[in-house]
């Protein structure tokens, strides 16, 4: 079943927001390459839970809300949307700027949440392991760099080359910037209060992943106590598109565990 | 016609062939390539050039930033203009100028400013830039705040020296309890404003406003583009209800000359294909990164690059240069007729002429500066005069 689109207007912003699945309700933050997109492991997650995937402010087909400056507003706003929606027990899912979002809330607030999933999440800085640089690699070689299977680059080298979804990989990235451009892919206080989340928490990380490498899943796996880390072998910085299959297992069996 | 004497310092003795192994002659280019001895011997040599230039009469020589790169040596251009300041006399002081979004806090623009134009006693121009991309890369500012910063920190420098201090300022990016600068600036109310530009409509628009009128300069582009948006500012003057005078319209290219055109050409040849395809070399993500430009704009400039190999870059000839008036290169009467013609067809008033270019040697850039100032400036000044 393909995912129901719908819109939602909150906080003088409209988004949009893809549904479906049944079950308990997982909610999707994306990263800087999949907005607007309900990737393999989403279907494969909608078997056993309601899956709930907006785009970000200033993302895909959402609205740039004036108020946007940094992730901390992106928490917020999802606190509000949390509440909108009125959604409890609800598993949060973030890859990279989604992961950032998703741990900082759930430092922030986890009245609401259930489990914490963070899939290759930004946020945090190693220090000696500053980042790959997404902003100064030329386009092919970002998408080079975002996976270790080079023949799934080539794909995505191909399409981008065709340059039919130009006008959504340029508003994603002047939003990613805007976010993560300085401080690099992190905000300096978010180690100070990772210790504050309780909740069952996966970190799953590509063994191969040139933008944050395991080191980072490293930082977070040891911020937060008892939290479980996977790092998949032969994978680059998104799991969830390059190893769908094993990603979306993996986060299954972690939840349920976290029942 | 006002002639100013335009230096970017480069780094001329750049090992050439290990530094095409990088990605870009900036922000990444290793700094073990840059020698002090050399490098010494550099900075005294261009700031004797910058006070030649004084000498032989220019109306301004001009200094400018950059950072983190071997194209220019000037990231503190206010040093280099301190260093001018106490030997000329005459000839204006241009910097063109201090990139404003780059810094914490601007009003330390305010004060060097306001040091320079009292030194000078009012010789100080004040250019004010947001940098170009690179510059983004090199400090870590946010490119996507790059225009709001800049019309911030510009709107603080204006009122800290225009309006008596201490005041304060809470601005979204800058937060000053006291904005109170000594010392004040010499020049009533303020030095002149200059606005460097590559032709940005935004920066256009912004510049022209009639309670403004800050002169641009257009920089290193092909002579129709510079045409084209000289015209757009006039355009935006007359919408606005004012004609905007020679004064307000200024273009910045390369400029050689030599007894005849063969010679100069000869000449200027390598040394200005070093500085486009050697110094100036970098990728669009740094040229351009986002929120830097329009989205718009970076749309049009990746469709137009669609298709084009990457890894192979046309180099840019000095045949291609003087075909587009990149470059100004020839004999006097032939680079005097060039800015005739550009100065009947756009009424541009302010020539800023890169007489050292690349690795253009000292004895050459010297030669080149003479016969400019003797055979190519004069008769712009009897036209002027003749005008009035």
């Amino acid at each position: 079943m393909p995912p129901r689109e719908s819109t939602l207007s909150l906080r003088d912003c409209r988004i949009r927001l893809l549904r479906g699945g049944s079950g308990a309700p997982l909610l999707y933050l994306h990263g800087e390459h999949d907005a607007g997109d309900w990737p393999e492991m989403l279907q494969r997650l909608a078997d056993s839970h309601e899956i709930i995937a907006p785009d970000h402010p200033g993302f895909g087909g959402s609205d740039l809300p004036d108020w946007l400056d940094n992730t901390e507003d992106l928490v917020c706003f999802y606190l509000d949307f949390l509440d909108e929606l009125d959604l409890r027990d609800v598993h949060l899912v973030g890859s990279s700027i989604g992961g950032w979002i998703a741990a900082s809330l759930a430092a922030r607030n986890a009245t609401r949440l259930r489990s914490l999933t963070l899939l290759a999440a930004a946020g945090l800085y190693v220090d000696d392991t500053p980042p790959g640089d997404i902003f100064i690699w030329a386009p092919d070689e970002l998408l080079q760099n975002l996976y270790h299977d080079q023949e799934i680059a080539a794909a995505a080298i191909a399409k981008s080359h065709a340059g039919e979804d130009i006008d959504l990989v340029l508003k994603n990235r002047f939003t990613a910037a805007r976010l993560a451009w300085q401080p690099r892919l992190h905000d300096p206080d978010l180690h100070k209060w990772l210790h504050r989340i309780k909740l069952p928490t996966l970190i799953l990380w590509g063994a191969e992943d040139r933008v944050l490498p395991p080191t980072y899943a490293a930082a977070y796996h040891q911020a937060i106590a008892g939290s479980r880390q996977i790092v998949l072998p032969a994978c680059g910085h998104l799991p969830h598109r390059e190893r769908p299959a094993e990603t979306a297992a993996a986060i299954t069996k972690f939840l349920a565990e976290a029942r | 016609m006002q002639f100013f004497f335009f230096h970017l310092m480069p780094y001329a003795d750049l090992d050439l062939e290990t530094a095409a192994q990088y990605r870009s002659a900036w922000t990444v280019l290793p700094n073990s390539l840059y020698d002090p001895v050399k490098g010494a011997d550099l900075y005294n040599r261009y700031l004797d050039e910058l006070e030649y230039a004084d000498t032989l009469g220019f109306d301004g020589i001009c200094v400018n930033e950059h950072h983190q790169t071997a194209y220019g040596l000037m990231p503190a251009p206010n040093v280099l203009a301190g260093a001018l300041s106490r030997r000329t006399s005459k000839a204006k002081i241009a910097v063109l100028g201090r990139a404003l979004p780059l810094l914490n806090n601007p009003l330390t623009v305010a004060e060097e400013y306001a040091i320079l134009d009292n030194i000078t006693r009012g010789r100080l121009i004040a250019g004010f830039v947001r940098g170009i991309g690179a510059e983004y890369h090199a400090s870590s500012v946010d490119p996507t705040e790059s225009r709001d910063r800049f019309n911030e920190a510009h709107d603080m420098i204006v009122r800290a020296w225009t309006e008596p201090g201490p005041f304060a300022f809470a601005g979204k990016y800058y937060k000053l309890p006291y904005v109170n600068p000594w010392p004040r600036p010499y020049q009533k109310p303020h030095p002149p404003i200059w606005i460097p530009t590559q032709g940005s409509p935004e920066t256009m628009v912004w510049a022209s406003a009639p309670e403004r009128r800050y002169p641009i300069c257009i920089t290193f582009s092909p002579g129709a583009v510079v045409k084209q948006n000289l015209g757009i500012y006039r355009e935006y003057a007359e919408k606005s209800g004012y004609t905007a005078t020679p004064g307000q319209l200024g273009w910045a290219m390369p400029i050689y000359v030599a007894e005849t055109d063969e010679i100069a050409r000869r000449e200027a040849k390598p040394h200005l294909e070093v500085l486009f395809n050697n110094l100036l070399r970098m990728p669009p993500e740094m040229l351009l990164p986002p929120g830097h430009t329009s989205a718009a704009a970076y749309k049009k400039f990746i469709e137009q690059r669609r298709g084009v190999t990457t890894g192979v870059s046309t180099r840019l000839t000095l045949e291609t240069m003087l075909d587009r008036d990149i470059a100004i290169v020839g004999s006097p009467a032939t680079v005097r007729d060039k800015l005739a013609a550009y100065e009947s067809e756009t009424s541009f008033g302010n020539c800023l002429a890169l007489m050292q270019f690349g690795t253009l040697p000292a004895d050459k850039t010297r030669a080149s500066m003479e016969l400019f100032a003797a055979k190519v400036m004069p008769s712009f000044r009897t036209a002027t005069v003749a005008a009035m």
